[in-house]
């Protein structure tokens, strides 16, 4: 009786958003009277971000820091339209079409700045940190709160912009099957080690090294999570997860979470990650999606990896303990 | 059975409401008391998103039925941030991205305040096992386990740092050195 350890690997070529009838996305900005500028979406922010790195298109693009940004999402009634948070598209459809609105409300922002300083639209910057200030004479500028204000009270104008950004349905061409389906693709590769106890066919995943290559990291940080948190959910997916992993009979099932298996604190294997960036031409700053991709690779790796530990070839999930030891008895010429 | 009335002392308030027997202590701090970070995620124990601290014990309060605990001292999340500023572990999970949904978040935070104020300086396996109640569906528990880890640093330099104050009051009768007499004309002197 031993403990097994094999190596498998794995890698997914993964599309951004979807091909149904189109696949929009909108957003509006308008500027407060103190100079906030409200990003308004029906967009919903899950947990995996899409607030934080809307607001950083937002602030990049108007040259404005990211506190003058608030992002408000989610109200499908009110809001303009998004197709949702799936498919992984939110980082790439959203953040294109916040990117045009911020960038229509900076042109007004600045003709208004012209008007303010008495100068060219054309010869005015921002600072970065909330001035719209004078190429070249940095002393003449004016501070966004100051610009808000005199917009709505001395030039009755609306600092605001629309954002519009649509991939169109694409048909294959019927000679040659070829076609666009999705924007762009992330890619990324999954190497996972594990060892199988060949009593009790239990597996356990010691190390998974994951590399992504999707389009530009907005936020690195959260890309780690993402990274982090999608392996362990494929993990979970390949060894633990199912509505029906007992039988004979459906009442065997998971009911609740005493029930229905995860991976734990302590069962999660030591992680190396690691991000390439090639920017997507279409991409919000160059992004791709990396949401759903992340628990994909993870698991044909596993699969692979308990291959090469002890010989069993199980391509249905879980790959339980119940299900490595009949591989292996069947391996061995044991029947039942 | 009638209502009756409920005392507890919340976050070092002292609250009174009225409560059916065997509504559950998480129950009365959502619906009766307004206080909603902590979360109904499985309400019946398995999952930790519910966790508060009872007089300083963390419990899954989706199982106090809170006419049991009647006149004890409840903690919430609402309750740890000191006059605005986040403490030790709320800013080491913002820092280290130790949340995605936040929907553990509440309940991951209390379990780590019980853990650290027993164990100032817990190994990652005492991290694992104190929260291996509670279940995050996002983070993969790496960024959590690790945050929690580096609050217990934060929170020993903290008091590292108040003992030494505290050892300065006690010896010149004033924890402001700059004002302690000597100190100052020894700086006076320098700068002159
Ligand atoms: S809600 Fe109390 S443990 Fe899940
Ligand atoms: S952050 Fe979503 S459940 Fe933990």
């Amino acid at each position: 009786m031993a403990r097994l350890r094999g190596r498998g690997y794995a890698s997914v070529n993964y599309p951004t958003g979807m091909n149904l009838g189109g696949d929009p996305s909108q957003a509006l900005i308008h500027a407060t009277t103190t100079g906030t500028f409200v990003v308004s979406l029906s967009s919903v922010d899950l947990g995996q971000g899409l607030k934080t790195v809307v607001a950083q298109c937002a602030a990049e693009t108007l040259g404005l820091p990211m506190e003058n940004i608030l992002v408000d999402t989610a109200d499908t009634d009110t809001g303009p339209h998004c197709m949702g948070t799936f498919a992984s598209r939110g980082t790439h459809r959203v953040g294109n079409a916040v990117i045009m609105a911020a960038a229509e409300a900076r042109e007004v922002m600045l003709a208004v700045a012209a008007e303010e300083l008495e100068v060219d639209a054309g010869d005015l910057e921002t600072d970065g940190t909330g001035y719209i200030q004078v190429k070249g004479a940095q002393e003449r500028r004016i501070h966004i709160t100051d610009l808000a204000l005199a917009a709505h009270f001395t030039h009755g104008r609306t600092i605001s912009g629309r954002g519009m950004f649509l991939k169109e349905k694409n048909d294959p061409v019927p000679e040659t099957g070829e076609m666009d389906p999705d924007s762009c693709q992330a890619h990324a590769c999954t190497v996972a080690v594990v060892e199988v106890d060949d009593e009790t066919g239990v597996v356990e995943v010691l190390e998974m090294h994951n590399a992504y290559e999707i389009g530009r990291a907005l936020n690195p940080a959260m890309v780690a999570q993402q990274v982090e948190g999608g392996a362990w959910m494929g993990m979970s997916h390949a060894l633990f997860e199912a509505t029906e992993p007992y039988y004979p009979a459906r009442d065997h099932g998971p009911r609740d979470f005493t029930e229905y298996l995860m991976p734990g604190a302590a069962d999660i294997p030591a992680y190396h990650n690691a991000i390439l960036e090639r920017p997507a031409g279409n991409g919000p700053f160059g992004a791709k999606g990396i949401g759903e991709m992340t628990a994909n690779a993870p698991i044909p790796a596993i699969a692979n990896a308990i291959f090469d530990a002890c010989g069993v070839r199980l391509d249905t999930m879980p790959f339980t303990p119940e299900r490595v030891l009949r591989g292996l008895d069947e391996l061995r010429g044991y029947h039942d | 059975m009638a209502s009756q009335v409920v005392n507890l002392r919340v976050n070092e308030r002292s609250r009174e409401f009225l409560a059916a027997p065997g509504t559950p202590l998480l129950s009365s701090l959502r619906d009766a008391l307004g206080l909603m970070a902590a979360k109904r995620g499985c309400a019946q124990g398995s999952c930790g998103t519910c966790t508060v601290l009872l007089d300083g014990r963390p419990v899954m309060s989706c199982l106090v039925a809170v006419e049991t605990v009647d006149g004890a001292s409840v903690r919430t999340l609402e309750g740890v941030a000191r006059g605005g500023d986040l403490d030790e572990v709320q800013s080491a999970f913002l820092e280290g991205f130790a949340t995605q949904c936040g929907f553990c978040t509440a309940g991951m935070i209390m379990t780590a305040e019980a853990l650290l104020d027993r164990n100032p300086d817990p190994t990652r396996a005492e991290v694992v096992e104190a929260i291996s109640g509670n279940v995050c569906r996002c983070t993969g528990y790496g960024p959590i386990v690790d945050a929690i880890l580096d609050a217990a640093a934060r929170r020993r330099k903290e008091d590292a740092a108040a003992r030494r104050k505290e050892d300065i009051a006690a010896r010149w009768g004033t924890a402001d050195i700059a004002a302690t007499p000597g100190t100052a004309d020894a700086a006076a002197r320098r700068r002159s």
